[in-house]
C-alpha cells in the first residue's frame, strides 16, 4: 500500500529527529547518573533556552547557528548557578527533595515565560528554514540534517570529556561513589553543578537546532521531555551510547508507527516501548547499573 | 501580560476613587460592573488574550463616548476572570464575578468552558454573552441568560461545505480528491466526522482522514502521506502550532495540492502565519470569523489591536462586538438589573457591531443572522473571497 520511497522518507525523517531527541535526553540521562534524580525542569530549561534563540533572533538578529556558540556557555553557566545556589541548598542533602526543587523551578521558568513572553506561538525565520537536501527520492531538511550532525558531535566530545578530562572523571567517580569521591578530594557540590551545567548547555544546542524549523510557545518544551524519558529508560539510566542509540531507534519507531497507525495512534510505539524495557530489560540497552 | 492587567486594574481603582470623592456631594453615577471571562492562562491563552483584547478596546471606547446615557452616564468596569482554559477555572471565575456583583459575563472562547460558565452564570440569572464557543449545544439548552452573537457548528461547516462547492464549480470542478488531517481532541474529530459524512454527497471522495495529537513535534509524517495519497485539497482542522507545522512542511518537501481549505482553523485565518511564514501561508483557505471589512469602524478596532504590536485576530472583533452588545442592551434597559438586561438582550435589535451580520435578533439565545466568512491568504494579506457581497477579493483556486 504505501511506496517505498515513502518509508524510506519516514525511517530517514525519524532518525533525523531520533538524533535531536538523543541530545535532550543526554542532559536528562547524565544528570540522572550523577545525582541519581530526575530533573523535571528539563523541559522547563528547554522552553527557555528556545526562547533564548527566538530573543537573539529578533533582538540581536544572530542567527541560531551562531547563537549557539553564545547560549551554550551562558546555559552552562546559568545550570552551574542554578544548581549551586538554589537546587543543592533547598535540597538539605536529601535527594528526594531535589525532585521536588526542580518541579518547583520547572512551574517558576513556565510562569516566567508565560508572563514574559505572553502565550502566543512563536518561530523564525531563517533563510535555510525550506532549503532541502535531494538524496535519491528523500528530501531532507537542511536544518534536520544539521542537527543530526551536530547532535552526534556533541554526545561524541560529550564522551571525550568523560573519559580523558579531569572533570570527566571526577563526574564519573561521583555518579559511582559519592562518597568516596569526597574522601579522595573532589568537591562533591562543584561536580553536581558542572553536571547540571552540561545538562542545561546541552538543551541550549537542542534549541539552536529545533528553532530553525519549530516552534516556541511556553510550554513547547514538555512535548520533547516525555520522549526524552523514554530514551533514557531505554538506553540505559547514564548512558551516553544508550542514550544515542534509544533517540535514533524512538525517533523512527515514532515516525514508522505514525505514518502507518496515523500520527494520534503512532505515539502508542513509543510507550509500548517503554513498557516493555521496563517490564523486560530495566537496565536499558547499555544494560549499566541501574 | 501581568503588567497589562495590573495597570488595567490600577486604572480601575484610580476611577473608581475618583468617582467615589465627589458621591460624598452629589449624585453620581454608578459604576456597572462587567464581568469578562477569557482564559489568559493555559493551552487556550492566546485565543484568550486576543479576546480580551477587544472588550478592552469597547469597554475604554463606549466609556470615553459617554458611558451609559441612559443611566447618567455611568461608566462600564471590567471585573477580569481567568478560565484558565479549562471549564472548572471559568465556573469559578463566574462565582467571583457573582460575589463582585456583575451585571453580566462576556466571553469563554472554548466551547466547553462557554457551556460550564453560561450555566453557572443562569444559577444567578446573569446575562451571558458567548464570544465565540461553536457548539451548537450552548444555546440548544433553553438557557434564557445565554446568548451567541456570532455562528454555530452547524451554520458554519454548512456554509463551509457550500462555498468549497461553489468554489470547486466556479473553476471547473479541478478538485475531487481530499485528505482530512485533523487534531484528535473534540474539536477536530467532530470536524473530521461531519467532513467524512457531508464531502462524499457533495461529489467530493474523501482518501483518508488523518489524526494528529496536540502538541505534535512534527508533522513528516503527515506531509508524507498527504504526498503518497496525492490528493488535490488537503482540508486541515488543528490548532495553531500544529497546522503552522504542517503548513511549513508541505512547502519544504514541495507537497502542492490545489488547494487548501481549512474550516474553524486556528492559524489559516491569523496574521502572524501569515507575517512569519508569507509562502507556506499563500492561497491558504479558511472558513471562520472576520470582521466585516466593508465597516468604518472595524479599520479603527484593528488599529487600535495592532498599536501595541498586537496581530488581527477573531477574538478581537467578536468580543469587541459582544460588548456593544451588551452595552447597547444596558442603554436600552436604563438599569444594570440583571433581569432587564437579559430582557433588553433577547429584544436587541443591535447593528453598530463590526461583524458581517446584519442587526441582531436572538432566536432561543442565537443570533440568527450571524454568519462565518470564506478569506484566503494572498499575498501577504487575509482577503474575503465568500459571500461574494462583501468580498474584498476573488478566490484563487486551483492553487497549482
Amino acid at each position: 500500500m504505501l511506496k517505498p520511497d515513502i518509508i524510506i522518507a519516514a525511517v530517514a525523517n525519524g532518525l533525523l529527529t531520533g538524533a535531536v531527541y538523543a541530545l535532550i535526553a543526554l542532559g536528562l540521562t547524565l544528570v540522572y547518573g550523577v545525582l541519581h534524580i530526575i530533573n523535571f525542569a528539563h523541559g522547563a530549561t528547554l522552553t527557555a533556552s528556545m526562547f533564548a534563540v527566538f530573543v537573539c533572533h529578533q533582538v540581536f538578529r544572530l542567527d541560531p547557528y551562531v547563537a549557539v556558540f553564545v547560549l551554550t556557555p551562558l546555559f552552562f553557566v546559568l545550570g552551574y548557578l542554578v544548581q549551586r545556589f538554589v537546587i543543592g541548598p533547598a535540597s538539605h542533602g536529601n535527594d528526594s527533595n531535589i525532585l521536588l526543587v526542580t518541579l518547583g523551578l520547572s512551574i517558576v521558568i513556565e510562569n516566567a515565560l508565560l508572563a514574559t513572553f505572553r502565550s502566543d506561538t512563536r518561530s523564525i525565520d531563517v533563510p535555510y528554514g525550506f532549503s532541502v537536501l535531494e538524496v535519491g527520492p528523500l528530501l531532507l531538511s537542511v536544518p534536520k540534517v544539521v542537527a543530526f550532525v551536530t547532535s552526534f558531535a556533541v554526545a561524541a566530545l560529550l564522551g571525550l570529556l568523560l573519559v580523558k578530562t579531569d572533570t570527566g572523571k571526577a563526574i564519573r567517580a561521583v555518579a559511582k561513589e559519592k562518597a568516596g569521591a569526597a574522601l579522595v578530594g573532589i568537591n562533591v557540590e562543584h561536580v553536581y553543578a558542572i553536571t547540571f551545567g552540561i545538562g542545561a548547555a546541552c538543551l541550549a544546542i537542542a534549541a539552536c537546532l529545533l528553532m530553525p524549523t519549530y516552534l516556541v510557545n511556553p510550554r513547547s518544551g514538555n512535548a520533547f521531555v516525555l520522549v526524552a524519558f523514554t530514551i533514557v529508560v531505554l538506553g540505559g539510566m547514564g548512558s551516553i551510547g544508550g542514550a544515542l542509540a534509544g533517540g535514533l531507534i524512538i525517533g523512527v519507531v515514532e515516525s514508522l508507527s505514525g505514518l502507518v497507525l496515523g500520527e494520534s495512534l503512532g505515539q502508542i510505539g513509543i510507550f509500548l516501548i517503554f513498557i516493555l524495557v521496563l517490564l523486560l530489560k530495566p537496565t536499558g540497552l547499555s544494560g549499566a547499573r541501574s | 501580560m501581568s503588567a497589562t492587567r495590573r495597570s488595567v486594574l490600577t486604572g480601575a481603582a484610580a476611577t473608581s476613587a475618583v468617582f467615589a470623592m465627589p458621591g460624598l456631594v452629589r449624585a453620581q453615577a454608578p459604576q456597572i460592573k462587567i464581568g469578562i471571562l477569557q482564559p489568559v492562562t493555559g493551552a487556550l491563552a492566546q485565543d484568550g488574550e486576543y479576546g480580551r483584547l477587544g472588550a478592552e478596546i469597547a469597554l475604554n471606547e463606549i466609556n470615553a463616548a459617554g458611558g451609559i446615557k441612559s443611566m447618567g452616564g455611568a461608566k462600564l468596569q471590567m471585573v477580569f476572570g481567568d478560565a484558565r482554559s479549562n471549564p472548572e477555572g471559568g465556573t469559578a471565575e463566574v462565582e467571583r464575578m457573582q460575589s463582585e456583583g456583575v451585571a453580566a459575563i462576556v466571553g469563554g472562547f472554548a466551547s466547553p468552558i462557554c457551556l460550564a460558565a453560561s450555566q453557572a452564570a443562569s444559577r444567578y440569572d446573569i446575562p451571558y454573552i458567548v464570544d465565540v464557543g461553536v457548539s451548537d449545544q450552548i444555546v440548544n439548552r433553553g438557557l434564557k441568560n445565554t446568548f451567541r452573537l456570532g455562528p454555530g457548528f452547524g451554520t458554519v461547516t454548512t456554509a463551509a461545505l457550500d462555498n468549497l462547492v461553489k468554489l470547486n464549480d466556479a473553476a471547473g470542478k479541478p478538485a475531487k480528491t481530499v485528505v482530512i488531517v485533523h487534531e484528535d481532541g473534540l474539536f477536530g474529530s467532530g470536524m473530521a466526522k461531519l467532513m467524512n459524512a457531508e464531502l462524499p454527497k457533495r461529489g467530493f471522495e474523501v482518501l483518508e482522514t488523518i489524526a494528529h495529537p496536540t502538541p505534535s513535534r512534527d508533522m513528516t509524517n503527515v506531509a508524507l502521506r498527504i504526498k503518497a495519497l496525492n490528493p488535490d485539497l488537503v482540508i486541515p482542522s488543528s490548532y495553531y502550532g500544529e497546522f503552522v507545522l504542517l503548513a511549513r512542511t508541505l512547502q519544504q518537501q514541495k507537497i502542492r495540492p490545489k488547494g487548501i481549505y481549512a474550516v474553524l482553523n486556528g492559524a489559516a485565518s491569523n496574521f502572524r502565519f501569515v507575517k512569519e511564514f508569507p509562502e507556506a501561508a499563500n492561497l491558504v483557505m479558511d472558513c471562520n470569523h472576520w470582521a466585516d471589512p466593508r465597516k468604518p469602524k472595524t479599520a479603527t478596532v484593528r488599529a487600535s489591536a495592532e498599536k501595541d504590536g498586537r496581530f488581527w485576530l477573531y477574538n478581537t472583533p467578536l468580543n469587541y462586538s459582544c460588548v456593544g452588545l451588551l452595552a447597547d442592551a444596558i442603554e436600552r434597559a436604563a438599569s444594570a438589573d440583571k433581569t432587564k438586561v437579559t430582557e433588553a438582550l433577547a429584544s436587541s435589535t443591535f447593528s453598530d457591531h463590526i461583524m458581517p451580520y446584519g442587526p441582531t435578533k436572538f432566536v432561543n439565545g442565537q443570533n440568527s443572522g450571524a454568519a462565518p466568512v470564506n478569506t484566503q491568504v494572498q499575498s501577504g494579506d487575509i482577503k474575503v473571497i465568500f459571500p461574494t457581497e462583501f468580498a474584498d477579493a476573488k478566490p484563487v483556486f486551483p492553487a497549482t
